[in-house]
This record gives structure tokens, C-alpha cells and sequence, in this order.
């Protein structure tokens, strides 16, 4: 599904990624852990393609397609789907409107008929009871006034809809209490499939308990320095990360 | 008023013209408009009367709907300019082109609502523009009698190289209630001069919009005065331009009487090389004490090249007031664009998701679905579309 060669970016001029390997099959979940600061959330925005990232070096696959070289709505409709960290609230933009023009870009992309209002909103009622959110909820402005859990339940919403291949969720799980965190866990335990490929991205291993990955990286300095199976995420749980930073130092 | 009365108004408004002349850019109202494109055509009226193209303007959906082509009604001519209320209210004596739209007024709507009465649905004005050199001068006049209630669209549409002086008075007589839009759609190659003038009587509510879309050098002026205690006013308004249009809007709200309210909002969107203006002010005189007055100005610069000007002014002359006043000038909010394109939509659709957006506090406030849906359609034909599309994260 995805395949990551020796990833070297950063912003403003800065290097955060430097020489990222990570491998990601078809259905696999992987949990990438680290501490503040060791480029996770850059990862995801460069898989994104959030603008202002820059790719100085190395080569990500998607498919067997060069993942960079795609505009960003382009990933999004090929099935990249990035939770973001810190939804934008959109206002004067209607959340089902928004929604559905964005179902219907990535339907009209794989040649599929676009769904009309009423196609869609049955489609959403059923995506809604999975996330437990009401209807009220995506009659407003995109996360205009949510509260935080409910901007995150509103990525979650919105993976559900758009039905990714390749769904990255970028610390969807910080400041949530344990309903939002156990809804979240619920949206992506619904995707999991032989066919979805999930990246977790986060600094605790709380949201791991609902959500069971098959694999755990820890990335640090802009690399990843240990990988293992969920066993590891319980690990960083108990010894913190200072542990894995003296390895890697010491190993390079 | 009898005809001599109106020929002699008409005259005057004649020599007045001739004593100011076109306005210089000297003056400090006239500041960011220079007029000369227009001051130099020979401009001549359309002698022939003729049916016009509606550009699609028209309203089915309005109770009545009059259309004028070049100034003269397709169908009978009203008689504003005999009313006792012609020229009382747009200072022709101040105002060079109210002086040269009174010396030479044309055919427009006369609307009288008696009072007490309710006008159900809403009466359409459409003025069309045809050909290149042709000047009109349409002028209405509204007149809501005590405890009436109108609403009134004005659109102003056509094609080639015209210049449109349009005058409108309305008068809302006490406790009346009217909401006046004004849709500029014209030519893109058009002049267009517009003076909207309001007077408002005692506990009366008026909602005035001013829509500017089309035009290539357009000053749209829309004056208020509150005169009775406890009147009302909205005032809206929403420039969208791209090009090298330049759109001067000029507002000015008198607050003359005690326990007024005012809420202005106006919102510019530019692209390319538009220049857009927003000079309003606001005066609240010694005897308007507890008036209660808003003013927001919000821009949307979508190119490096678009200029705006904003200048709120607010002159206030007794202590017991709520005022405030404010404007903002910003570019489309980079996340947002990100957020949307994310999700699998296309650059274009985005930013004219994020433009509707901006522009949509202003168009969901209007209450007539067929003139939200004319503006809504009118604004997504005037963006222009952008290509080649830029790439991001890539080597």
C-alpha cells in the first residue's frame, strides 16, 4: 500500500524528516509513536501534501504511484485520508455540502455516478450512528463552534463517509475523553479491513487499547528508531521514550 | 407639484451641474474615483425606443416587474418627476451627478404604498443598458406611507459601453417597513453612477442592500438619514470584482433623532487587478442620544494586484451613544483551502466554496430565494477561474 524510502522534509528551511523508512501493506494498522518534536505530525502532512512542507530527498509509494508528485486533492481521491490534528473551522460552509462535494470529487475520480442530496444524506444518517453524532451536528458551518472532541469526531465522520484505502490519523486521540476516544477507536475498527490501511499517529498509548495495531514505530529524530508489535506501544507506556532515544544515539 | 414646479427643479439642477461639473478627484469625497473615462464620451440618448435583452435578469417570481431599456419603460411611463416629493430628498445642489441625473431624469418606477398597507411579495426593477455611448438617467421614487410595507429589487443589466446615472429616493413614512436591494450587474465595460437616497420618519425600518458585480467604473452611494426617533436601518452591502473593475462605495448614514439603530456591514471580495472602495460614515447629531450604531467592512483579497481602500468614519457629537466601527482586510484562510482540497476537492471548487463562504453572511440575509439565487449565480460567473493549478510537497 504504501511504501516510504528515505524520507527527508521539513518546513521553512528546517529538516524534521531525516531518512524515514516505513513500510505500510494492505490492511495493516501501524501506530507511529514518538515524543513532541520527533516529526510525526510532519509525516503526515507531507503524505497529505499540507502546503509549505518540503521534500528534500527520498520517495514515498502509494500503490506503486509516486505519492508526491500528486496534487493533494488528487491523494485524497486515490484514498489518502488524513485526520487532521487541528480541524479548521470552515464557517459559511455547510458541513453536508461540503461533505458531499467532497464524496463526489473522489466518486466522479474512480468514474462512479455522483450521489444526489437524497443518496447522500441516507448514506451520512448511516455514517452518523456509527460515530454517534446527531443530525443537527453536520447542519452547521464545518466545525464551526465544535468543541474539540467534536471537531475530532467530525474527521472520523468524515473518514467513514469518504471510505479511504490509506486512512493516517494525526493524534486524533489527544485531549479526548473515553467515549470520543472509544468512537474514534469504533470508526477506525469499522474501516479495518483486508482492503484499508490504517497509520495511527500518536503520543500515548491509551487510544491503542481500543484500537489494536499490528504494528508499533517509534520515531525519533526525524527517524524510525525502533519498531515492533503492540507490545512495544506498552512498553513506552511503562519506560517513557528516553529509553529508545539513548539506543538510537547510541547505535548511530 | 405642477409641471412648471418640475421644470423649474429641472432647470436648476441644469445650472447646477454646469457651476460643479464632473467631480475632481480633489475633492475628498471623490478621492479614490477618477470620473474622466466618463466625462470625456459625448454621451447621447437612446432615441429610439426599443425592447431590450434581460440578460436573464428577469424575476418571474415578482409580484411586478417593470423593465426599462436606456432609461425609457417598456410600458407606461410614470411620472416621477411630477411628484411633490421629486428632488426633495437627493441633493442636487451638493451632488453633481444627482444635479445631472435631476436636469435630465427618465423614466423610473413610482411607488406610492398607501398606508397601512402590506405589498405582498416584491416589485422588480429592471434597468438594461444597450449600446455603446448611450447614457440613462432612470430615477425612482418610494414612497411608504405610515405603516406600510414594500419590497423592492433593483437590477441594473446590459451590454456595450453605456453609462447608467441612476437616482433612487425612497421615503418611509412612519412606522414603515422596506427593504430595498440593488443588484449592479451591468456590462463589464458599463459606467454606472447610482445614488440611493433614504429618509426614514419616526420608528420606521428600512433594510437596504447594495450587491456590485458588474461595471467597470462604478460609485454606488447610499445615503440614510434617520429623522424620526427609533427608526431602523440594515444596511448591506457586497462588492465582488476581478479585472480591472473599479467599484467606489460611498455610505452615508445620518443619525439626526434620538433612539436609532444602525447596522452596517459591507463585504468586499477583489481578484486579479479590481480596485474596490468602502468610504463610509456614519454622523450621530447632538439631539440623537441612545443611538446604537454598527459599522464592519470585511475584505477578500484573492490576488497580489487587487487594491482595496476601507475607511470607516464615525463623527459623533453627544456622549450617550453605542458606536463602533471596524474593517478588515485578509486573503483566504490557507488552512481552510487545505482542509477542503484534502478531502478531494478541487482547487477551484475550494476557493469558490471559501469565496460563497464569505460572501454568503451577506446572501443568506437576503429574504427573496430568487434574488439570493440571481446573486448567488452572478457571483460564481464573475470568479475567474484559475489554472494552472499550483503543486504542493513536490520536489
Amino acid at each position: 500500500m504504501l511504501e516510504i524510502t528515505n524520507l527527508h522534509a521539513g518546513i521553512d528551511g528546517k529538516e524534521i524528516l531525516k531518512g524515514l523508512n516505513l513500510e505500510v501493506g494492505t490492511g495493516e494498522v501501524h501506530a507511529i509513536m514518538g515524543p513532541n518534536g520527533s516529526g510525526k505530525s510532519t509525516l503526515a502532512n507531507v503524505l497529505a501534501g499540507r502546503p509549505r512542507y518540503e521534500v528534500t530527498n527520498g520517495q514515498v509509494l502509494y500503490e506503486g504511484k509516486d505519492l508526491l508528485s500528486m496534487k493533494t486533492e488528487e491523494r485524497a481521491r486515490e484514498g489518502v485520508f488524513l485526520a487532521m490534528q487541528y480541524p479548521v473551522e470552515i464557517p459559511g460552509v455547510n458541513n453536508t455540502y461540503f461533505l458531499k462535494a467532497a464524496l463526489n470529487a473522489v466518486r466522479k475520480h474512480h468514474g462512479l455516478e455522483e450521489l444526489d442530496a437524497m443518496e447522500f444524506l441516507q448514506l451520512a444518517r448511516e455514517k452518523m450512528k456509527l460515530v454517534e453524532i446527531d443530525e443537527s451536528f453536520i447542519n452547521r458551518g464545518v466545525n464551526e463552534g465544535f468543541s474539540g472532541g467534536e471537531k475530532k469526531r467530525n474527521e472520523i465522520f468524515q473518514m467513514a463517509v469518504l471510505d479511504p484505502k490509506l486512512a493516517i490519523l494525526d493524534e486524533t486521540d489527544s485531549g479526548l475523553d473515553i467515549d470520543a476516544l472509544r468512537v474514534v477507536a469504533n470508526g477506525v475498527n469499522m474501516l479495518r479491513s483486508e482492503k484499508h490501511s490504517v497509520i495511527v499517529i500518536t503520543h500515548y498509548q491509551r487510544l491503542l487499547r481500543y484500537l489494536i495495531p499490528d504494528y508499533v514505530h517509534v520515531l525519533s529524530g526525524g527517524q524510525i528508531v525502533k519498531s515492533g508489535g503492540k507490545e512495544l506501544a506498552e512498553e513506552l507506556e511503562q519506560k517513557g521514550y528516553d529509553w529508545i532515544e539513548t539506543e538510537a544515539a547510541a547505535a548511530r | 407639484m405642477s409641471v412648471t414646479v418640475a421644470t423649474g427643479i429641472r432647470e436648476q439642477a441644469a445650472q447646477r451641474f454646469a457651476q460643479l461639473g464632473w467631480p475632481s478627484t480633489k475633492l475628498e469625497e471623490w478621492k479614490y474615483t477618477n470620473v474622466a473615462p466618463i466625462a470625456r464620451v459625448d454621451w447621447r440618448f437612446d432615441e429610439r425606443p426599443k425592447f431590450g435583452d434581460t440578460h436573464g435578469a428577469s424575476l418571474r417570481s415578482a409580484a411586478q416587474e417593470f423593465v426599462f431599456v436606456n432609461g425609457r419603460a417598456e410600458a407606461r411611463p410614470t411620472l416621477v418627476t411630477s411628484h411633490p416629493l421629486f428632488a426633495k430628498y437627493a441633493d442636487y445642489m451638493r451632488h453633481p451627478f444627482v444635479a445631472l441625473n435631476t436636469a435630465n431624469a427618465q423614466d423610473g418606477a413610482l411607488i406610492e404604498i398607501p398606508d397601512g398597507t402590506v405589498v405582498e411579495g416584491f416589485i422588480h426593477l429592471l434597468f438594461i443598458g444597450d449600446g455603446d455611448g448611450i447614457w440613462s438617467h432612470p430615477r425612482n421614487l418610494i414612497v411608504a406611507g405610515r405603516n406600510s410595507q414594500v419590497t423592492i429589487v433593483e437590477t441594473y443589466v446590459g451590454r456595450g459601453n453605456y453609462f447608467t446615472n441612476a437616482v433612487t429616493e425612497i421615503v418611509a413614512g412612519e412606522g414603515a417597513v422596506v427593504d430595498h436591494t440593488k443588484i449592479e450587474c451591468e456590462s463589464l465595460e458599463a459606467f454606472h453612477v447610482g445614488t440611493v437616497q433614504i429618509h426614514q420618519e419616526r420608528s420606521s425600518s428600512v433594510t437596504a442592500r447594495s450587491v456590485a458585480i458588474g461595471g467597470l467604473l462604478v460609485r454606488n452611494e447610499t445615503n440614510v438619514a434617520l429623522n424620526g426617533e427609533g427608526a431602523s436601518l440594515t444596511l448591506d452591502g457586497l462588492f465582488v470584482l476581478s479585472g480591472r473593475q473599479h467599484v467606489d462605495n460611498q455610505t452615508l448614514i445620518d443619525h439626526a433623532r434620538p433612539h436609532c439603530d444602525s447596522m452596517e456591514l459591507y463585504k468586499g471580495i477583489l481578484d486579479q487587478s479590481a480596485r474596490g472602495i468602502f468610504d463610509g460614515r456614519i454622523i450621530v447629531r447632538p439631539d440623537a442620544v441612545k443611538t446604537n450604531s454598527r459599522q464592519v467592512n470585511h475584505n477578500l483579497l484573492l490576488s497580489e494586484t487587487a487594491i482595496v481602500d476601507s475607511k470607516p468614519t464615525l463623527e459623533i457629537h453627544n456622549d450617550d451613544v453605542k458606536c463602533n466601527h471596524g474593517s478588515t482586510i485578509g486573503q483566504l484562510d490557507e488552512e481552510a483551502m487545505f482542509y477542503l482540497r484534502a478531502r478531494g476537492i478541487g482547487e477551484n471548487d475550494a476557493r469558490n466554496m471559501l469565496v460563497y463562504a464569505f460572501a454568503s453572511e451577506i446572501v443568506d440575509r437576503m429574504k427573496i430565494d430568487a434574488v439570493r439565487e440571481q446573486v448567488r449565480r452572478a457571483l460564481f460567473a464573475h470568479m475567474p477561474e484559475r489554472l494552472p493549478e499550483r503543486r504542493e510537497a513536490s520536489r
